[in-house]
């Protein structure tokens, strides 16, 4: 079944509405007609589009799915040759017809890598978690991140069908974020982690409230448990929900619902699998099946195994009562002696101390233990905490072995432009050069 | 019939898109009567059979257990929807809570 159908419904359904800007679904899917025409008459060729958020966006992709052609989001802030190096990618497979999104994914090592996002994985995910006009006329769904993002892409898709009206964000900011949430009278909204912590130093430094919001769901990047805490102080009238899933999993796999948010003991973790999807932990690794999972990259080997089950490559655990805990990607587990750490759980409890506003915890290699613990931290500024300091903060509230043997202070930690912190950057630069000879 | 292939019914407005695939042939109906291609005329003179004419409301899925046989409603109607004579049981879905 196509993704046009979607939008096909919605026209049907609820053709009034306004589905994005100033354009009903009716008008919407005229305008995607359309454009689908010109595509045919340009050729029948992939949707390249290099823009930023617009109702331009729904147009192109529900356009290509009309004319049957992918729709290929890129990274606007590419440089021309990464551009060349991705159509270079596109032009030397072959595309499957039924292949409905190519996706860069943001690995930041290696050539380019496009995820195929087939027809049947993305409306296999949205007929799973969406109830057909399941949204109030009133409702409204701020969309931020990147149109290159898989978030990005699935929340046309969920919240068209849906009925819930998109308000668009050209780009994150988060001043224009509270000011079109309040001017829009946003109802939901999907941020990453670094988005929400700006948000709330807004919310806070210009004494602001967004009355409109309800509901904020937040994934893209393990949230600190002090972030969500904070904004669930900050904002007690909104349902929070975490959402864990891949570029290769269409989107969503596993939801923190509002009701687990309101457990302490639940916050860390990223929910249950959605019933249409099934979760195990083999070795430490996240697996997953269901309709939605595509597990298939442009013109190389797949990863998905025979039987459906796909590796996430992200470290993770279930707890008995089947909420699943990320640990992060596999690779950055820390092996220390042959246990092994989860960054994620040193960041947090780093992130407990208020002199630490921000902290990434990688391994390093060691000559002794294979792996030691090096922390990268940014400290609120005036704070006179010392790499001592820090270390026994650490060693009285986590085994000794998780104890930071390297303390880095610094004034700020990478992040991709969609807000993933860039472990591999700090990994090189704490890493000592091998000692000369 | 085959997923992705899309339906109408020969006495009212309802239209399905197959979600998945019966495991072998089953005839699909709506309103008491076959449903057809959706580029076909539906034979002419056909009524809704008063036994199925509870309705199938739009953007609802239904499933068939013994096939293994999910539609998706893609535009309502009077009629009811059947499988082999057995009116469909609409698929319960809990709703999550939106996350995009």
């Amino acid at each position: 079944m196509s993704i046009a159908m979607l939008l096909e419904m919605a026209a049907d359904g609820f053709g009034d509405r306004t589905a994005v800007g100033a354009l009903t679904y009716t008008e919407l899917l005229e305008a995607a007609q359309k454009r689908a025409a010109d595509i045919a008459a340009d050729g029948n060729r992939p949707l390249v589009v290099l823009d930023v958020n617009s109702p331009e966006i729904p147009i192109g992709l529900f356009a290509a799915a009309l004319a049957g052609v992918p729709f290929v989001p890129l990274n606007y802030r590419l440089t021309p040759a990464d551009i060349d190096a991705r159509r270079a990618v596109l032009g030397a497979a072959d595309i499957a017809d039924d292949a409905a999104v190519l996706l860069f994914t943001s690995g930041t090592t290696g050539d380019p890598k496009a995820a195929v996002l087939r027809h049947d994985h993305l409306t296999a995910y949205v007929l799973n978690t969406v109830e057909f006009m399941g949204a109030g006329e009133a409702e409204a769904a701020l969309v931020s991140v990147p149109p290159y993002h898989v978030a990005g892409l699935s929340a046309v898709l969920t919240n068209v069908f849906a009925g819930r009206r998109i308000v668009y964000l050209p780009q994150f900011d988060p001043h224009a974020w509270v000011d079109t949430a309040s001017n829009e009278a946003v109802t939901h909204a999907m941020v990453v982690p670094t988005m929400l912590g700006r948000i709330l130093d807004v919310l806070d430094g210009d004494r602001r409230d967004i009355l409109s919001l309800r509901h904020l769901s937040y994934g893209g990047g393990r949230m600190p448990v002090t972030v969500i805490e904070r904004a669930m102080a900050r904002l007690p009238a909104v349902d929070f929900v975490n959402a864990y899933g891949l570029t290769e999993t269409s989107s969503t796999i596993a939801v923190l619902t509002p009701e687990d948010h309101r457990d302490p003991r639940r916050l860390g973790s990223v929910g249950k699998p959605l019933p249409s999807v099934e979760v195990e932990v083999r070795d430490g690794e996240i697996w997953v099946r269901g309709e939605q999972i595509s597990g298939e990259y442009l013109g190389r080997a797949g990863a998905l195994a025979d039987d459906g089950w796909f590796p996430t490559n992200d470290a993770g655990r279930l707890d008995d009562d089947g909420y699943l805990y990320v640990e992060g990607r596999l690779d950055d587990v820390i092996v220390r002696g042959g246990e092994n750490l989860s960054p994620g759980e040193i960041e947090d409890c780093l992130l407990l101390n208020d002199d630490v506003i921000d902290a990434a915890v990688v391994g390093v290699p060691d000559e002794e233990w294979g792996e030691t613990v090096a922390a990268a931290i940014v400290l609120r500024p005036g704070a006179l905490l010392t790499a001592n300091d820090v270390q026994s903060w650490v060693r009285e509230r986590l085994r000794s072995a998780r104890t930071p043997t390297i303390v880095d202070f610094r004034d700020e930690l990478p992040y991709n432009e969609t807000g993933k912190l860039l472990r591999r950057v700090i990994k090189a630069e704490l890493t000592a050069p091998p000692p000369t000879p | 019939m085959k997923a992705g292939s899309r339906w109408r019914s020969a006495v009212c407005g309802t239209e399905v898109v197959v979600v998945k695939a019966p495991a072998g042939d089953v005839s699909l109906e709506c309103g008491g009567h076959p449903m057809v291609p959706i580029d076909d005329d539906p034979p002419a003179g056909l009524v809704i059979d008063a036994g199925f004419a509870g309705g199938t409301p739009i953007g609802k899925r239904y499933t068939d257990e013994d096939s293994g046989l999910e539609v998706l409603a893609s535009k309502g109607g009077d009629g009811t929807l059947a499988v082999n004579g057995t009116a469909l049981p609409m698929k319960g879905a809990k709703p999550l809570p939106s996350s995009d």
